[in-house]
């Protein structure tokens, strides 16, 4: 059997349960994996080592007496987005910089209650926007895949602590791509579940008709075992969908002959990298040989996506994150001269360049008269790609193409032009306007670099896309593959 | 570089550009203080951005009604009245930047 740190979640489960090794042993062993990193990879913003390692004991002792649930004594990680009782949670923000959250998100509460063990809050763009991870106050994530590039964001810590095998798998969160598209940047899977699907409370907003938790892991099959726990109806977030949740695991070994795959025709476009698109054909192929037809379906309203989405996002975001007003939590700056001079120092101080160039637009957007020109219009727009979709599903199972139009780029190449910063997320975007779940799964290597190939279903159908993410995993090896240096 | 202007062929020409004075009437509606520099930038970038979004207008949405939430056809849920959370105060003014005797204290409102 492989290093512990090799093994993928849910091979340490089973470890767990039949004693192979301890739950102290295993994170003893991460937490040393995370801190030997720290200075390359910048992947976390807080690490609870004493805390893990006190939890991992408890686990242990749960385990030698014979109980545990199907997580206890594996390690995760959860993005420092989730609240977490008693830790600081940053939203890698500077306005956060000094919160300790008073309660548990429910995603943390019930991955804690499963029996995972948290090591530790990883960095992401600041309040998640960014495609780059270079947005965080923190600094940086470095991608372990090459130190000069990008680990893709907002989810860029969770995304390369999973690649570089510092933990199992890590929670996320995916607003236009901040699941999916670092997950491909870095080699591993990532799943976005359906809105509505997994809890948003305690999950720091960015933008609520967008915003849904997810899964970064090695494979599919540990982004199963994770959603299973993390997914359900929860009374505390308003936009909770009551309805039971499958047993996303037992659903992986369904076959996938005569699966009807249509390929997203928009998404074969001029900015697609030639090589990306190898890899996605090849992908492609993989599925059709176990069975899978594919057929090219078209959905001419997606590529106004993100134009659609740099208007409802900021919009939602610039009302979000009024609350960050120096009052009851928060940074406030020195001396304030009044009420409003506290109010626009703090924010101007707590915010960095990005969230205060989406609070501005979004501020223009809903302010009297631009309201229908630019917001109505949007939310007119995402209704036709909502439309598209659904159509498209009358005739097919699952939609497949690229994540991401190339592989990572280098630090600080898009920093400068905020627009093709955010044509990063060009094919990801789809999902979120109209609350799909979609994965990303590795398909291949451009130079070194990871691919990522995106399956996106209808509304509710995780079974389906974990199904078919899961036997491309079974017939191919590219989401085994370890960064040099990390295996 | 990839040419991801093609994909956006709709995208107007005419570049639409945001005044000094639009940025600082933006920024007081959103309670940003902005340093000189900081309004240039936004100046140019939310410009740009205007002009990025404002492809929308070419895609006709004669009678589509505007989509808000994912999900449609689900609405709010209602609760029973009823008191579910205890008195945890103390415990968020812990993260409070000033407070006093259980209170938010803030700088003076009324003379």
């Amino acid at each position: 059997m492989s290093a512990l740190h090799l093994r993928t979640l849910t091979q340490l489960a089973d470890g767990l349960r039949r004693r192979s090794f301890s739950s102290v042993e295993l994170v003893a062993d991460l937490l040393a994996r995370i801190e030997k990193s720290q200075p390359s990879l910048n992947a976390f913003i807080s690490v609870t080592g004493s805390e893990a390692l006190e939890a991992a004991r408890a686990a242990d002792r749960t385990l030698a007496a014979g109980g545990g649930g199907p997580l206890t004594g594996v390690p995760i990680a959860h993005k420092d987005i989730f609240c977490t009782e008693g830790v600081r949670t940053t939203c890698g923000s500077r306005m956060l910089d000094n919160f300790v959250s008073p309660y548990d998100a429910t995603v943390v509460a019930r991955l804690r209650q499963a029996g995972a063990v948290m090591l530790g809050k990883t960095n992401m763009d600041e309040f998640a926007m960014g495609s780059s991870n270079e947005t965080s106050f923190y600094g940086p994530v470095r991608n372990p895949w090459n130190p000069q590039l990008v680990p893709g964001g907002s989810s860029g810590g969770s995304a390369a602590a999973v690649a570089a095998r510092l933990v199992p798998a890590a929670t996320a969160t995916d607003t236009g791509g901040s699941i999916r598209q670092p997950a491909a940047l870095c080699g591993i899977t990532g799943m976005k579940p359906t809105y509505g699907r997994v809890s948003r409370y305690g999950m720091i907003a960015f933008a609520s008709s967008l915003d849904q938790g997810g899964t970064l892991s090695a494979s599919a099959a540990d982004a199963a075992l994770l959603l299973r726990e993390m997914a359900g109806f929860d009374p505390r977030d308003s936009t909770s969908v009551d309805t039971p949740v499958p047993d996303y695991v037992a659903a992986l070994e369904e076959p996938i002959a005569g699966l009807r795959i249509g390929l997203l025709a928009e998404f074969f476009d001029k900015g697609l990298d030639a090589d990306n698109e190898r890899c996605v054909r090849e992908g492609l192929r993989v599925l059709e040989g176990l069975g899978a037809k594919v057929r090219p379906v078209s959905l001419p309203n997606l590529p106004m996506s993100v134009p659609v989405y740099y208007v409802v996002a900021p919009a939602e975001a610039s009302s979000n994150l009024a609350r960050y007003d120096g009052v009851r939590f928060g940074h406030r700056c020195e001396k304030p001269r009044d009420l409003n001079d506290m109010y626009r120092r703090s924010r101007g101080e707590g915010f960095g360049a990005e969230v205060k160039r989406r609070i501005m637009t979004g501020t223009y957007v809903l302010s009297a008269g631009y309201y229908d020109a630019y917001y109505l219009k949007a939310q007119r727009v995402r209704a036709l790609i909502n439309a598209d979709f659904i159509r498209a599903f009358e005739s097919v199972d699952v939609l497949i193409g690229p994540t991401t139009p190339t592989p990572a780029f280098p630090i600080g190449a898009k920093t400068s032009d905020p627009i093709t910063m955010y044509l990063n997320d060009i094919y990801t975007i789809g999902a979120n306007l109209a609350g799909l779940p979609a994965i990303s799964v590795p398909c291949g290597f451009v130079g070194g670099l990871p691919v990522g190939l995106q399956i996106v279903g209808p509304h509710f159908s995780e079974p389906r896309v974990l199904t078919v993410a899961h036997a491309f995993q079974r017939a191919t090896d590219w989401h085994s593959q370890v960064p040099k240096g990390y295996a | 570089m990839y040419d991801f202007g093609l994909v956006f062929s709709v995208l107007p020409r005419a570049p639409m550009a945001l005044t000094r004075e639009q940025i600082a009437s933006i920024a007081t509606l959103a309670r940003l203080e902005l340093t000189a520099e900081e309004v240039s930038l936004y100046q140019e970038s939310l410009s740009s951005i205007l002009e990025f979004v404002g492809a929308l207008e070419r895609t006709d949405t004669t009678e589509v009604t505007p989509m808000a939430h994912p999900l449609p056809g689900l609405t709010q849920r209602l609760r029973a009245d009823e008191v579910t959370e205890g008195d945890r105060h103390e415990r968020y003014q812990q993260n409070a930047p000033s407070t006093a005797a259980g209170l938010y204290l803030v700088p003076k409102v009324i003379e």
